[in-house]
């Protein structure tokens, strides 16, 4: 499996969705060798030490290989993360000659390198996450002749809320036609590989995801400091994709009905600026807490402090964080453009553009108990459904059929 | 002997349009005409026309047939608006002479449960308006949904109904069968018919249901149940919605063609009547005393008042819509009365059960909405809307200029009258 780094290193919801797959699959008794790119000053990832994973060990082999690539990069931020970067032994070698001198070069070198992996290893099924694995797959398939199952948890054109990157969208074209199976992880997302790319509906199997119930941090019960006021989250990449923007209108316009409320934004991201100056611009920035990028415990503590979770994502492929927040007893308000709307009962939901719905129901959470504290307990209730068995059992009988139908 | 009673329900909700929190104190439309419309002309295509031609029919062919209807008061409303033919169809059946038409609450509503003056007054409002289009004056009274116990038969009771309809729940009569008539206890006079839910369930809800061992039901297998009963029970009481006929139930499960022979199939057997409710109280004694403490209903597996009442979000809300009766009626203004009340019909906290929502079951089928919250939300912000035009009118006003007691006066009256919307 070539995937990315677990929580809490530099995490996403790529990175969680990784880590609950291999745990899941551990589960299910499959044996994963699990190749991850690492940069120098990462690395941190063990799976010995993760908790609820006693025979994790028993069957996960890790292979690292030296990368200074993320989940989510962008060419801009490879090269700011290249321009940083130290080569371990000054003297003997420059970073050009470690790391690709841009994004793609990088992903080339990275697949590469995961060739040679893929000769020394045995496996039935390659799984890749995600276009900047796709090449690594595609190599490992060509070694091996084993199937390829390619995971998309969102495409470029998700990412980017409709304005694609040629060379990212090309890529991740190859790698989806070049695979057996392609696992989407909702019918959002499939929806969108079939329109985006012209793969066929039979090729693409969705597995909803789901959360590890395990997690110590649900518990931890922390408390809004605020009494007066309900407090409204936004917890996520501050970027096109996440509707940022929307956020900020909706908080203005909730704000003419409840005034008492705190709006607090949890990420960090290229709109950032754009959010709090859009924030200023409408008077309402002293309603605002910017918390930056959170990780760990901090997540979770923000969900819990909140009274709603807003997710008016542009366009969102599952939507983990949304789950979390349930797990988490906060109530969801949810965009339509999301994968997590369509298993999600007892949530919230509006078009990320109807500024005017988001804030209806915002401001009707805010201004009725009773609405807040019937979400709570069922949303609560609702969340005990999601666990990482079944998108694992999914997952395996995928590999199953992919076996055979190469075979 | 065995009486057959059949009582069919009809009834269609104002629904609400989408009403968001930006209209409160600017927009005074809050129903769905269109909604309203399309569904009402719908069910009247696919169910209330051709069952009643099928009804119609029916009497003609047997003259043992009789069967009773109950027609909510918006049902009504609605169809003297947007489809008097359905209505027209009714009062032809009426003129057979052997249909019956029960009493319930005007706006289909849980008002028993929240105030008895409001109660009493629909009750009021749909026996007028029973009058008004088919001359004559229910005896029997149904209550929302059949929601019962001991205090709704006594309180019916005063007002002077001879009978008064429930579910037949087990846990009500234990041992006993629903097949007699019961007086329900702290009463004297009415009298108690109970549904039988097992046969009544076996045309409403399994009918098409193929998974059924006994699918597919026929007449013939249908009335040798009934025939069962013979020596061993009075009166097979068979209550059901109307549009299990064509709509719950479609055309092409066969279920028209099984009405149609059903009279014919039961009437074969000479001891076989069909009677309507109020013959029933007339002819039959009742056999024992029926003691029922809490609220039961038709609804759901639970027979409770759940599906309406059963979270915070429906409890709320309806607590909320009767709080504001006094000031409702202090100003005497009928559009205000109006839309107060057509908030108050059951469907619409129906539509805020969280208890299935998961599953998605029938609740989604009939929820015009996306989710329980969304139509709290609705209702709510209609509500607010209706709370602010009580706050606004003049009369409420400390600041108000001296009444016009001579228009005010006049305003009454045409209150009184029933008459057209002051604004």
């Amino acid at each position: 499996m070539f995937g990315w780094e677990f929580p809490p290193y530099k995490s996403g919801g790529l990175g969680t969705a990784c880590y609950d797959l291999t745990k899941g699959l551990s589960r299910q008794d499959v044996d994963v060798t699990f190749v991850m790119p690492v940069a120098p000053d990462g690395a941190k990832a063990d799976f010995v030490k993760l908790k609820g994973t006693n025979n994790l060990t028993k069957n996960i082999k890790v292979r690292k290989i030296n990368s200074i690539l993320t989940p989510y990069q962008t060419s801009n931020s490879y090269d700011d993360a290249f321009s940083k970067i130290k080569v371990a032994q000054p003297g003997t070698k420059s970073t050009k000659d470690v790391y690709g001198t841009n994004l793609y070069d990088e992903v080339y070198r990275y697949s590469i390198a995961a060739e040679f992996i893929a000769g020394e290893e045995d496996y039935d099924v390659i799984h890749v996450h995600d276009w900047m694995t796709y090449k690594a797959g595609m190599n490992a398939k060509k070694v091996s002749g084993k199937p390829l199952v390619a995971h998309i948890h969102a495409t470029e054109f998700d990412r980017t809320g409709g304005n694609p990157n040629q060379v990212i969208s090309h890529i991740e074209y190859e790698g989806l036609k070049a695979a057996d199976v392609v696992i989407a992880n909702s019918n959002w997302t499939k929806d969108n590989v079939m329109k985006c790319y012209s793969i066929p509906s039979e090729k693409i199997e969705v597995v909803h995801w789901g959360i590890d119930p395990e997690n110590p941090w649900y518990g931890i019960n922390e408390k809004s400091p605020f009494r007066d006021e309900k407090l409204v989250l936004f917890l996520g990449r501050i970027t096109i994709q996440k509707g940022p923007d929307y956020f900020v209108e909706a908080a203005n316009k909730v704000l003419k009905h409840v005034p008492n409320t705190k709006f607090m934004v949890a990420g960090s991201g290229d709109m950032f600026g754009r959010m709090v100056n859009r924030a200023g611009e409408l008077g309402i920035l002293d309603k605002f807490m910017f918390t930056g990028f959170l990780t760990g415990a901090d997540v979770h503590k923000a969900f819990q402090m909140a009274d709603l979770y807003v997710m008016p994502s542009v366009s969102e492929p599952f939507g983990l964080v949304a789950l979390e927040s349930m797990k988490n007893g906060t109530p969801i308000l949810i965009s339509k453009q999301s994968g997590a709307s369509e298993v999600v009962n007892h949530a919230l939901k509006a078009d990320f553009w109807d500024v005017d719905e988001m804030t209806n129901k915002i401001v009707n959470v805010l201004q009725y108990p009773e609405l807040l504290e019937e979400l709570k307990e069922n949303t609560v209730r609702e969340s005990a459904k999601f666990n990482l068995d079944e998108p694992a059992k999914k997952t395996l009988r995928i590999y199953e059929k992919a076996i055979a139908r190469v075979r | 002997m065995v009486n057959i009673c059949f009582y069919f329900q009809v009834h269609q909700p104002f629904r609400m349009r989408k009403y968001s929190v930006f209209e409160i104190g600017k927009n005074q439309n809050y129903f769905d005409d269109h909604k309203n419309i399309e569904v009402l002309r719908k069910v009247a295509r696919k169910c209330y026309i051709p069952a009643n031609n099928l009804m119609l029919e029916l009497l003609h062919r047997h003259p043992g047939f009789k069967i009773a209807y109950s027609l909510s008061g918006v049902f009504i409303e609605q169809c003297e608006k947007w489809a008097p033919e359905v209505l027209e169809s009714f009062k032809k059946l009426a003129a057979t002479g052997r249909v019956e038409f029960l009493s319930e609450t005007y706006y289909h509503s849980l008002a028993y449960l929240f105030s008895k003056d409001e109660f009493k007054e629909q009750v009021e409002l749909h026996r007028k308006k029973i009058q008004e289009h088919f001359n004559c004056t229910p005896t029997v009274f149904r209550n929302t949904e059949l929601i019962y116990n001991n205090e709704i038969a006594n309180f019916v009771e005063s007002m002077g109904f001879k009978g008064i309809i429930s579910e037949g729940w087990d846990k009500v009569l234990g041992w006993r069968s629903p097949n007699f008539l019961y007086r329900p206890k702290t009463t004297k006079t009415i009298k108690l018919l109970m549904k039988n839910y097992k046969l009544s369930d076996d045309i409403a809800f399994r009918f098409s249901n193929r998974g059924w061992e006994e699918w597919p039901l026929t007449t013939d297998k249908f009335c040798q149940w009934v025939n069962s009963f013979n020596g061993n029970g009075e009166c097979i009481n068979l209550f059901m919605d109307y549009e299990t006929l064509g709509e719950h139930q479609w055309e092409d499960t066969g279920i028209f063609e099984f009405m149609r022979h059903l009279p014919g199939e039961i009437l074969k057997h000479n001891d076989n009547k069909f009677k309507t409710p109020s013959e029933l109280i007339a002819e039959l004694d009742v056999k024992d005393e029926v003691d029922c403490h809490s609220m039961i209903s038709w609804a759901d597996v639970e027979r409770d008042l759940s599906a309406w009442l059963g979270n915070r979000i429906q409890q709320s809300s309806a607590g909320r819509i009767y709080s504001i009766e006094k000031d409702i009626k202090k100003l005497a203004d009928p559009a205000l009365l109006n839309d107060w009340r057509k908030l108050q019909t059951s469907d619409h906290f129906y539509y805020m059960c969280t208890k299935w929502f998961s599953d998605g079951d029938v609740h989604k089928y009939f929820n015009p909405y996306d989710s329980p919250y969304d139509s709290f939300i609705n209702f709510m912000n209609i509500m607010n809307d209706l709370i602010l035009r009580i706050k606004s009118d003049p009369k409420n006003s400390p600041l108000a200029a001296p009444v016009d007691i001579k228009s005010d006066i006049s305003k009454k009256e045409e209150c009184e009258r029933g008459g057209t919307n002051v604004q």
